[in-house]
């Protein structure tokens, strides 16, 4: 291929990366819920499009980027607490498909909601003016923005790290990942743990849409495509596993990457091709639990 | 048992007689009856915004029709339609209009497959069709019929245009990033028509995927060829998307970005910086007002109708879509097809951009293609591209009609 240089591929491999970012954040919110909710949260794809417009509405009323940052996933967490205190919680137990069929639902209502409010054409969102302009990393020019989502997703996994590490209801939470059954057995109030889960989990998922949101603008269908990317890298990672969706995440950005230097109409059928291989070769994914779905 | 002469079959006759009667009356009416111009657009979906400043536009001919008198005193309606940018849907909604609202003339719709299967339908029930977006299959003999118009431009003539523009000017070393589907392949092959006399070099030609939302993967590749020219070929949220992460990524600083078409909507919705100094074609831009007569008229009309806006490129080919229909059914005087044929055939016009004609072989309108390139105006402000050229019209820009399967 012409004009094929090392530099040219360490640029493509720092693409990867940028794009994995987003991935990752959406995929351990995913993980979280299923790994310890055994919930398939359908409508991450939902609150990731949420993020996207309550960070534009605020946008669009003075608020500053940086501010958003902070106030988007705690409003989208909000609104994740209420829907699995309301509406997921009093199908525990009756198996995966109750909470599946429900999510899959909520999200065409939550879909249709936005369209109400803000139309079907979409709003284009502008980089944020400390942010624009490209940077030279070594390898070449890079959007600045990019290097700042990819410093984002990390700061907010150095906190999710910390927090499920270094705190007791962190602890709770890893326990009730690795056996939710043994953790009620020991008393602990597990549908408090899954309330805050699921927030966690969903404002997370607002926060990356936050993130996307310059990099393509908002419209309401934008959290379809990305649910199933999202998908693919908690099943490649593996389902419940955080570490998995972190090294899944950025693999996946990378297959997307390197895969359309060489053969762009492909980059979206090679991560379900990734997909395949790895069940084939390793049922639970990379780090997952065997048997978790059983 | 007697029954006073009141048979059962008289009375089945009567009923008959008293429900046929309002149709007698209809029949005897039917001189009187509006004349009606079905139109199918996407009103929902990814290029409502386009498909309403159309409805708005074919309005606007509709009016002007209907205040100067009509066809004889019959008045012109629009009949617009929601086809979802579906072909399924625009079919059947073609057919609906066909057979229950009896249209004389159908006029629409955006998206190349769609307009080839209204065209199928039209075509079949031989109901004139005038196709308003861009599309190179409909001018193809396989497609064409006589009852099928194409006021629009086709990617032939659009890529052609800017391609012969921005080659001479800007530089023969060219990569092309395109959406992989008929409208982006039929942009590309027109592009390297027109670069081949030129003796362009292909440095690659990228596929993307239709509605890819993440064009990052593509661009260091693109970065590293250091082309003169990066064209551009994909439509709506791609472009806008694509234009915009083309901009982050610093590529305006090394080469000179071109599409074959800039939407005037699209620029407004994706705002100035991501358009900032992108090249394009289009039908129509309303600061032509300023050198062309009737499309002032066209403007001022429809700045009256609808508070102060200025009309869309695709608006503007609805307007000539309908406005060429009802007025060669004018001067024929009936809306007969065999009578408004030969009469759009002859058709020479001057509605809104110049002048304009059908050629014989594919009804095609040979037109005139506008250069434009994007300037940064204020959000609110209309003017928001500067005309850098004007390519004339002339049948030479189409391809030729044996090129087309026409013997």
């Amino acid at each position: 291929m012409a004009g094929l240089t090392l530099q040219l591929l360490g640029l493509q491999l720092f693409t990867g990366v940028a794009l994995g970012a987003l991935y990752v954040l959406l995929a351990i919110g995913l993980s979280l819920i299923f790994g310890m909710l055994t919930v398939v949260n359908f409508a991450h794809g939902a609150f990731y499009m949420l993020g996207a417009y309550v960070g534009l509405w605020l946008l669009m009323h003075g608020v500053n980027f940086w501010t958003a940052l902070i106030l988007v996933p705690l409003a989208v967490g909000a609104l994740g607490l209420l829907v699995e205190r309301t509406l997921i919680r009093p199908l525990y137990g009756r198996g995966l498909d109750y909470p599946l069929l429900l999510t899959f639902g909520l999200s065409y209502v939550i879909v249709e909601l936005v369209r109400v409010a803000f139309g079907n054409t979409g709003y284009p969102v502008d980089t944020p003016d400390a942010l624009q302009g490209a940077v030279d990393i070594g390898v070449g020019y890079f959007p600045l923005y990019r290097l700042f989502v990819i410093a984002a997703s990390v700061v907010v996994l150095v906190g999710l790290w910390l927090f499920l590490e270094r705190t007791s209801f962190g602890l709770i939470v890893r326990a009730g990942a690795r056996d939710p059954q043994i953790v009620r057995i020991l008393g602990v109030n597990v549908a408090r743990v899954w309330l805050i889960v699921f927030g966690i989990g969903t404002g997370l998922a607002g926060l990356a849409g936050l993130l996307a949101a310059p990099l393509q603008g908002v419209i309401p269908e934008m959290g379809g495509p990305i649910l199933a990317e999202a998908f693919v890298v908690t099943v490649v990672g593996g389902m419940g596993s955080l570490l998995g969706a972190v090294v899944a995440g950025l693999l996946v950005g990378v297959v997307v990457s390197m895969t359309s230097l060489f053969a762009p109409e492909m980059s979206r059928v090679a991560i379900f091709a990734l997909m395949a291989i790895v069940l084939l070769l390793r049922p639970q994914g990379f780090f997952g639990r065997a048997g978790l779905m059983s | 048992m007697k029954n006073n002469g009141l048979t059962r079959r008289k009375v089945v006759a009567a009923t008959g007689a008293a429900l046929a009667a309002p149709f007698l009356v209809n029949i005897v009416r039917a001189e009187a009856t509006t004349i009606k111009v079905g139109f199918p657009v996407p009103l929902t979906g990814p290029y409502g915004a386009e498909a309403q400043d159309q409805v708005r536009a074919a309005q606007v001919a509709v009016a002007e029709f209907n205040e100067t008198g009509g066809l004889r005193g019959r008045r012109a309606e629009l009949l617009v339609r929601d086809d979802k940018l579906n072909p399924g849907e625009a079919a059947t909604r073609a057919l609906e209009l066909i057979e229950n609202d009896k249209v004389d003339f159908m006029v629409g719709s955006l998206s190349a497959s769609v307009q080839l299967a209204v065209n199928n339908v039209t075509k079949v029930r031989k109901v004139l069709y005038n196709s308003i977006s861009q599309s190179d299959a409909i001018n193809e003999a396989k497609e064409f019929s006589r009852y099928t118009f194409h006021e629009a431009l086709n990617p032939h003539m659009t890529g052609g245009a800017v391609g012969r523009y921005a080659f001479s000017k800007y530089g023969k070393r060219v990569v092309f990033l395109t959406a992989d589907y008929a409208y982006g392949h039929e942009m590309v092959r027109a592009f390297q028509a027109a670069g081949k006399a030129m003796g362009i070099e292909t440095l690659a030609d990228i596929r993307h995927p239709l509605g890819a939302t993440d064009f990052s993967a593509l661009l260091p590749r693109i970065q590293a060829l250091k082309p003169d020219v990066l064209v551009i070929s994909n439509f709506g949220r791609d472009q806008q998307i694509a234009l915009k992460q083309a901009t982050d990524f610093g590529l305006k600083k090394s080469m000179k970005i071109v599409a074959p078409i800039l939407l005037y909507t699209g620029r407004i919705a994706a705002g100035a910086q991501a358009f900032d100094g992108v090249v394009g074609g289009t039908s129509y831009y309303w600061g032509l007002e300023k050198t062309i007569p009737s499309a002032k008229a066209f403007n001022d009309r429809f700045r009256k109708m609808y508070n102060g806006r200025v009309p869309s490129d695709y608006g503007s080919l609805a307007y000539a879509g309908v406005k060429t229909f009802l007025m060669a059914a004018r001067q024929v005087g009936t809306t007969d097809p065999e009578a408004v044929i030969p009469a759009m055939e002859a058709l020479k016009y001057d509605y809104y951009k110049g002048p304009e004609y059908y050629r014989k072989c594919d009804h095609q309108a040979v037109q005139s293609v506008l250069i434009i390139e994007s300037k940064n105006a204020p959000p609110g402000d209309p003017d928001v591209f500067n005309i850098l050229a004007i390519d004339q019209l002339s049948e030479a820009d189409l391809r030729s009609c044996k090129e087309l399967g026409f013997t």
